[in-house]
């Protein structure tokens, strides 16, 4: 009796757990893992789906290399100034008193739930020639300067939007940060700076890794940063994807997307190798 | 020493600060403007936000934000849910990191790629279906659904695997259903992580533009799109009435839970610190 109840029991379970998911394996199988392959398939075709080599040529004809350079080196900047911003302030931060720390975290995720167009918007706002900042100095004196549409508008935008993805995994890092090691280090002899060096950077590398792939990633493929604070001046990646979409040729929107996965893919790749624990110095909780 | 240390942290994150509020500042002052200057202020005025409730359009898009976001977070919390009992069940070592890794494909993926991926889909299975319009409120939900699930099952799952396992072994032993011991013993344990990624997956969609602009059918308007169409043409301070009420939302929803949660945890070291006293004094604790 008890025998074939346990056994009917261990069935059944069997069976919640394996189609439990399954609605969920279906969706990614469809929504996921198949609009990928429409990207390749897409690619590789022209307007009458016959296969041709056409649109991945025309990705690497001078017009779009410039375009990828060029999007390469601002989110490069963007990427190692938010760096340069943030590890200081996750460090400070996770050395504050923890009951401010809350707070503090509060702070730096509140303008990150503002929509990215409107922060965006924000710095238009700030860097017209008529705006705040040229009024401020032209009455110290400097005089209106031109600051929209230039490259220098389009990083400061990245910066600004992305900032806090760098701050955040950075900041989850230090806060598990082993203490015992940094108090055994200075206690060996270790002046601050080599403490610094030796202790809290090593350990601190996942959350820099997650942290650089979470700006690198939107700000090599934005479209409406460049298009508003850069003025259509300087075309990015996702600007050229963007405009073959509104005009149509979705081929070769496809084929711009498939080699710009491809190296993002291969930058993953190679950054996986700096860190070697994935655990950590991610946004989730 | 000690002290330089901690004037450098707070100087710096002041500054850190400024930079992060001034624009928003800039947009909330200017919001309450009468004129339509970005550098003079010229008196206080409500004309923006009246213009703006006056238009059809934001309400209507706001409406329809609002039901995206509701939908699609039900939809993906639920699906999610089950999705990570399922994965944190799985035996098979290869077949756990590769639904792992497909997983990750919407995270890591810019959401220009997602949004074209899912539009190429859309846009063929449309045509070749004679549709008239291939985009429309049914395959943004899709892409959102897509987008949020990913949130949902990478806060359930940890969950799971903090659980005690012997709890639901004894929930069977002793006479419940699988479906049972899921309801009455798995998912309040997981609850936690469950609220965080319908939370997440509500707010992800609210404010998703990118993956929405390139999925929209000609008829549906989200806010982010509207806002989008606002900027394109000229300057105007309706946007900053629009902003400065969503940064308004934005704070007394962040301020409040935060403080909600202070409370529970000041009511659960009082209970810690009452049982610890129990103990001390000989009473028996539960």
């Amino acid at each position: 009796m008890t025998s074939t109840r346990t056994k009917k029991v261990s069935v059944t379970r069997s069976l919640l757990q394996r189609f439990a998911a399954a609605p969920y394996f279906f969706w990614a199988v469809l929504f996921i893992v198949i609009p990928l392959i429409f990207v390749a398939y897409y690619s590789f075709t022209d307007r009458d789906f016959a296969f041709t080599l056409e649109n991945i040529k025309a990705f690497f004809t001078p017009k779009y290399l410039t375009i990828l350079l060029r999007s390469v080196k601002l989110a490069l900047l963007a990427t190692l100034i938010c760096l340069l911003i943030g590890y200081p302030a996750a460090y400070f931060i996770a050395r504050t008193d923890p009951k401010k720390q809350k707070t503090l975290i509060m702070l730096i995720m509140l303008p990150m739930w503002m929509n990215f167009l409107i922060r965006t918007y924000a710095w238009m706002v700030l860097l017209q020639d008529t705006g705040i900042i040229n009024g401020a100095l032209e009455s110290l004196g400097i005089g209106p300067m031109r600051m929209m549409y230039t490259e220098g508008a389009v990083v400061v935008g990245m910066v600004y939007d992305y900032l806090p993805y760098m701050i955040l995994p950075i900041y989850s890092i230090m806060t598990k940060l082993d203490h015992r090691l940094v108090e055994a280090a200075s206690d060996l002899g270790c002046n601050p700076f080599a403490v610094f060096r030796k202790v809290i950077v090593p350990q601190s590398l996942p959350g820099v890794v997650s942290g650089v792939m979470m700006v690198f990633v939107p700000s090599i493929s934005t479209f409406y940063i460049s298009r508003k604070l850069g003025g259509g001046n300087f075309y990015l990646i996702g600007d050229a994807i963007e405009t073959q979409f509104n005009s149509n040729n979705l081929h070769m929107a496809a084929a711009i997307s498939f080699v710009l996965m491809l190296l993002l893919l291969a930058g993953m790749f190679v950054m996986d190798r700096f860190s070697d624990n994935s655990s950590g110095g991610g946004l989730m909780p | 020493m000690k002290k330089n240390h901690k004037i450098i942290s707070t100087v710096y994150i002041i500054l850190l600060f400024v930079f992060l509020f001034a624009p928003i500042a800039v947009l909330i002052v200017f919001s309450f403007n009468e004129g339509k200057s970005t550098v003079n202020l010229s008196g206080f005025s409500m004309r923006w936000y009246r213009n703006l409730f006056e238009d059809d359009a934001t309400l209507t898009a706001l409406r329809n934000s609002v039901v995206l976001a509701v939908v699609s977070a039900a939809i993906s919390t639920v699906m999610g849910t089950a999705a990570a009992y399922g994965i944190s069940k799985m035996r098979r070592k290869l077949l756990k990191s590769t639904v792992m890794t497909v997983t990750n494909i919407p995270m890591m993926n810019p959401d220009i790629i997602t949004g074209i991926a899912l539009m190429l889909m859309f846009v063929f299975v449309g045509t070749m279906l004679g549709f008239s319009e291939s985009l429309n409120f049914r395959t943004m939900l899709i892409a959102h659904v897509t987008f949020c699930l990913p949130y949902v099952i990478l806060s359930v799952l940890p969950k799971f695997s903090q659980m005690d396992k012997s709890m639901p072994e004894a929930a069977l032993d002793l006479g419940c259903t699988p479906l049972q011991s899921f309801f009455k013993v798995e998912l309040p344990e997981i609850m936690p992580g469950v609220m965080t990624g319908g939370l997440m997956a509500f707010t992800m969609s609210l404010d998703d533009f990118v993956i929405s602009y390139f999925t929209k059918g000609s008829s549906f308007q989200t806010l982010p799109l509207l806002i989008y169409g606002m900027t394109k043409k000229t300057v105007t301070p309706k946007i900053y009435a629009l902003a400065t009420i969503i940064f308004a939302v934005i704070l007394i929803l962040l301020v409040s839970s935060n403080i909600i949660s202070t409370r529970d945890e000041r009511k659960l070291a009082r209970i810690r610190k009452s049982l610890n006293r129990g103990e001390q004094t000989g009473i028996p604790t539960p």
